[in-house]
């Protein structure tokens, strides 16, 4: 269960740089989402997530920027695409995720950092793990 | 007949166990994997971002590199490469404006507008061997080995580039049963292994790992069937901490859609390279009599 | 290059005869003769140095023209032969996007080229003791783990001066495939042109220093005739004639030098000299 955020709604607010930069990097009509939660719902790394997928639009929309930033949800996602399939109104949240992800990683602030994978680990990982891990975790 | 092939980073050393098996296995049917010259790697994943074109250079060029070998078709093994080559191809053939650009930004002197058509191994066995041809191929059948087909997430999803139905797949379940093994349907078999979470949280592995491999095993599975390497690595690095956690958990035993196909061909153990799979299926493969080679197999028509 | 040249003209060596003095003619001064120097002008281009102009001598490479411009080069040059990487240079021309690269020691001046220079560019060297490397490509992904945010943009092919494929060769370490790299980069000199334009901020370098290194060391095959060698020198075969050698004297050693016999051109595997005594 996610816990309980007490948020502050205002125009000014839904009118912030962030929302705008989220729907252009998505290319996605946040608006398009009714919260029914069926991404939630197939999400498998959901329960691990502080604030849920069906929240983060939620929070983007309302350009609640602080609470998105405070939350692991973004860095915890896999790209499984299972929301994507899922979603009755065609919305595509893993492109959400991604701009949101991008939004940290492109102001030069890496969420992992090469040196910081153990060194068995670079050794034994697959290239595919290496490869993925440092796009989507790196800028 | 020769197929343009792209083999993708991980299946030159990690994955060899993945590669070999196919390689050979293909030839049996008739069929030669032809490597693409000068391949490079594919990027892995698929940006999602709208504005990012630097990401797509990677697969691009090397369809590039096939359109200018004179080759229509790519074949690749890696469900990784498979999903990111395929979904740039389609940026390739929709988007005009992006196709301009990285055209003009890849030097390579030819314009590519989506002209190849990317597949994976598992539909070339479906759609131009024929599930009745392998059926008829086999020499060691799989003795009705109870293999749980689990797909994950990049030849699924999205559904644009999927190889088979999102919520309900069969391309595996006809595999196996061609091959003379008992497919066990499992409801967790499009769920995600954690895929490049275990670089930024290797901790959560564990868990993503339990909820497919109890599914599995409750419903009656033996063994699971992977078509990616970094499920192979995560499913079994999982498999592994929860043993430590919980001497009750079963091990389950993990093995490559390619292996599977190797055996039941009679190719025998030493294609197949078991020495670098992560979830040790020998055991179990030669407690029921598949780790051996037959003899006289001879391609279709030769 | 500009060339002073030495002409004498016919009329001086006329002029010399005509001074020639008689026997009882006044003692005319003795002068040395007068060298006439006809100077040809090297034509002047404009060249921008760091975003200022200067007039400099076609013909001349980078790094002279630099010179002659009045800076002094402590950094950023080296053997002046294009071997040693240290004057990497970009520059570009008027009218066209398109970043060029160069050795200063080795390219000529072009009229408004407009230049500027990367003698050093910060890189990523892992620490490591060479002698616990295997032939393994793992040692590698554990050293450089950056090697994997490469996305294959090949800015660095365009960059390098020695016309490496430097994308296919990073390619070839994530294949795991040493022995390619280590050929691939042959011809790298270290400049670092590359790692400064890296997307993925990789020290391309570095990683194929590395690369070659293990090929050299731990997969080359030793050659069998120079373990050979080496224990026939150990084991005191060539003393003798070293210390015979060492003894003769200079007239006889430069005989012993030019009468020589020397390999033929094509020849074989067989041939033998006529005199085989230090075989």
């Amino acid at each position: 269960m996610t816990k309980k955020i007490p948020v502050t709604v205002s125009s000014k607010r839904l009118r912030r740089e962030f929302v705008k930069k989220v729907k252009e990097l998505s290319g996605q009509n946040l608006q398009l989402c009714y919260q029914c939660g069926m991404c939630t719902g197939n999400c498998p790394t959901a329960a691990n997530m502080d604030v849920s997928p069906r929240r983060i639009i939620e929070l983007a929309r309302l350009g609640l920027e602080e609470d998105i930033a405070s939350s692991r949800t973004v860095w915890i996602c896999a790209s499984c695409l299972a929301c994507v399939v899922n979603c009755p109104r065609g919305f595509d949240l893993s492109k959400v995720m991604e701009a949101i992800r991008l939004l940290t990683l492109r102001k030069n602030i890496d969420h992992v950092k090469p040196e910081d994978i153990p060194p068995q680990d670079r050794c034994e990982l697959p290239q595919i793990a290496m490869v993925s891990g440092l796009t989507k975790f790196t800028g | 007949m020769s197929l343009a092939y792209y083999p993708g980073c991980t299946l030159k050393t990690k994955a060899r166990n993945l590669e070999e098996p196919a390689v050979a296995s293909m030839e049996a049917l008739g069929f030669k994997l032809d490597e693409v010259p000068r391949w490079n790697c594919c990027g892995a994943v698929y940006s999602l971002a709208d504005d990012d074109l630097i990401h797509q250079v990677a697969p691009v060029r090397n369809l590039v590199r096939v359109k200018k070998a004179g080759e229509t078709k790519l074949v690749t093994l890696c469900a990784f490469c498979l999903n990111t080559l395929k979904r740039a191809n389609l940026l390739m053939k929709q988007d005009v404006d992006k196709r301009n650009t990285i055209n003009s930004f890849i030097d390579e002197g030819l314009d590519y507008s989506g002209e190849v058509e990317v597949v994976h191994l598992l539909e070339v066995l479906r759609d131009d061997v024929g599930w009745d041809v392998i059926s008829h191929m086999v020499k060691l059948p799989l003795r009705e080995l109870r293999v749980a087909p689990y797909y994950g997430c990049t030849l699924l999803r999205p559904r644009e580039v999927a190889i088979d139905s999102a919520e309900d797949p069969t391309i595996l379940r006809d595999f196996l049963k061609a091959l003379g093994a008992r497919p066990i349907d499992f409801p967790e078999s499009t769920r995600c292994c954690g895929s490049y979470e275990v670089i930024s949280n290797p901790d959560d592995i564990p868990e993503y790992t339990r909820a497919i491999l109890d599914s599995a095993l409750n419903h009656g599975a033996e063994a699971l069937v992977l078509t990616c390497p970094l499920c192979d690595y995560n499913l079994a690095r999982g498999q592994k901490e929860l043993v430590k956690k919980n001497s009750g958990f079963r091990r389950m035993p993990l093995i490559y859609f390619t292996q599977l196909l190797a055996l039941a061909l009679g190719l025998g153990p030493q294609v197949c390279h078991f020495e670098l799979n992560h979830g040790s299926p020998e055991s179990l493969l030669r407690e029921k009599n598949l780790l051996s080679a037959v003899e006289n197999v001879r391609p279709i028509g030769g | 290059m500009s060339a002073k040249q030495t002409k004498r003209k016919p009329a001086t060596a006329a002029r010399h005869r005509a001074r020639k003095p008689a026997a009882t003619a006044v003692k005319e001064e003795k002068k040395a003769p007068v060298r006439e120097e006809k100077k040809i002008a090297a034509k002047l281009i404009p060249i921008y140095i760091m975003g200022k102009r200067y007039e400099i001598p076609e013909g001349l490479t980078i790094m002279k023209a630099m010179e002659y411009a009045g800076y002094i080069l402590i950094r950023g040059c080296g053997c002046r032969g294009g071997t040693c990487g240290a004057c990497g240079t970009v520059y570009r021309k008027p009218g066209d996007y398109k970043l060029q690269v160069a050795l200063a020691c080795q390219k000529t001046v072009e009229p408004d080229m407009y230049i500027a220079q990367i003698p050093f560019f910060p890189a990523n060297r892992a620490a490591y003791e060479f002698a616990g490397l295997t032939a393994a490509p793992e040692e590698i992904f554990k050293l450089y783990p950056e090697l994997f945010r490469c996305v294959a943009c090949n800015s660095c092919t365009k960059a390098c001066p020695q016309g490496i494929e430097v994308m296919d060769t990073i390619s070839a370490l994530k294949q795991g495939n040493i022995t390619g790299a280590a050929q691939l980069s042959f011809d790298c000199i270290q400049c670092g042109l590359c790692t400064s334009r890296c997307f993925g901020e990789l020290a391309q370098y570095h990683m194929f220093q590395l690369a070659r290194r293990i090929y050299g060391a731990r997969i080359v095959p030793r050659a069998e005739h120079l373990a050979g060698m080496v224990k026939a020198v150990n084991e005191g075969k060539y003393d003798r004639m070293l210390d015979q050698l060492k003894r003769i004297k200079e007239d006889e050693l430069k005989r012993l030098y030019q009468e020589r016999e020397v390999e033929p051109m094509g020849a074989g595997e067989d041939w033998k000299p006529k005199d085989t005594t230090y075989l």
